[in-house]
């Protein structure tokens, strides 16, 4: 379809990990108001290139399915807006760091997923259905600590972004230790010791040399930083204990 | 892809901590080294100091003078990034507490020598 009236240059990363597909495309795609980067990469599939391949699915900043590196940054480019992210009217997309590519600009998500799992990041109940149900002082001290980093959508724009990830694969990183120290901080959670058995351990917490990419970028501006800070703090006086 | 993020100060602080700290690693065993030849070949050491009394090497004195005082300074930063508990506008007053007395005692210090 020729675009008529003011126009963006987009490149766009193309092809998958084993490397030997790579290659960079460009489309001259047609400008909008209040254009986000989806908005941009949809235009493409439907009207230039139907082979691109992408994934997205709530458009509206809750799945976490549509993070790309728009311009040398992770984003998640549902809520990009185009005017905020373009230089010199280019736009260069690609798939996120850190991960496999499948295809295009759609990654292998399962590494980043299996590290949530690795740092114990599923629920350890402290009672059944037939107890009671506890009460939270949601002003108590663990409580507001394990508020402040549980509204993660893992779109993995902090794991991406993370310079560590990228020269240590085996390092849990922000979004997994982040999810560790919202259970370390969870009242009902019964394994805490377990959480910070393998935060502690090779691959953990400890890795994390505080660049802070994780929290400068994380689109729901939360703070992996400083909950990795606080793992830091907690397996330290763990061992000081001698536990 | 260029990737932008390293702009953030952050990310420049860490690479700053990074060589400097590779800097004084290098320097280190030099330094041990120079040391050393006052227990066993002083007159060496004699012709070192001498040498080290040339303009350019007072120069290189300010170099190391700044690797230290960055690297002091990025490793005080991690130890309060990661071991104070603080709310983050305390850390910002601290640190700008810290900042304003290095800027007077340094001011003090340059009168001094």
């Amino acid at each position: 379809m020729p675009a008529s009236g003011p126009t963006l240059s987009v490149a766009v990363h193309r092809g998958t990990s084993d490397g030997s597909t790579l290659r960079v495309d460009h489309f001259t795609v047609p400008a909008h108001d209040s254009q986000t980067v989806l908005d941009v990469v949809t235009w493409i599939q439907q009207n230039a290139d139907a082979t691109l391949t992408y994934r997205f699915a709530c458009r509206v900043g809750m799945c976490g399915s549509c993070a790309m590196t728009v311009n040398g940054v992770a984003r998640w480019t549902c809520r990009t807006h185009v005017s905020k992210v373009i230089r010199d009217g280019r736009l260069e997309i690609g798939p996120l760091r850190n991960l496999p590519v499948i295809k295009d600009l759609a990654v292998d998500m399962d590494p980043f997923f299996d590290k949530w799992a690795a740092a114990g990041g599923s629920h350890a109940p402290t009672a059944t259905r037939y107890d009671p149900v506890v009460d939270i002082d949601p002003q108590a001290p663990e409580r507001v600590a394990a508020n402040a980093g549980i509204e993660c959508i893992n779109c993995s724009v902090c794991y991406a972004s993370c310079d560590t990830v990228a020269g240590n694969p085996a390092y849990l990183g922000p979004a997994a230790l982040n999810r560790a120290w919202t259970l370390v901080n969870d009242l009902k959670h019964a394994d805490t010791k377990g959480v910070l058995d393998v935060v502690s351990g090779s691959g953990g917490c400890h890795n994390c040399h505080s660049i802070g990419s994780c929290t400068a970028l994380c689109p729901n501006e939360l703070d992996p930083l400083s909950s990795i800070a606080g793992l830091k703090r907690a397996t330290t006086r763990r061992a000081f204990r001698g536990r | 892809m260029r990737l932008a993020q390293r702009s953030q100060p952050l990310w420049l602080a860490h690479v700053l901590h990074r060589l400097s700290g590779l800097g004084l690693a290098l320097f280190l065993p030099l330094h041990f080294y120079v040391l050393g030849m006052a227990m066993s070949q002083p007159e060496r050491l004699d012709g070192f100091l001498h040498w080290s009394e040339a303009p350019m090497v007072k120069l290189a004195e300010f170099g190391l003078v700044f690797l230290l005082a960055v690297h002091l300074f990025g490793g005080l930063r991690l130890l309060v990034l990661e071991f104070l508990p603080w709310p983050a506008p305390h850390k910002t007053l601290a640190a700008g507490a810290v900042a304003g007395a290095a800027l007077v005692s340094g001011l003090f210090l340059l009168n001094a020598v």
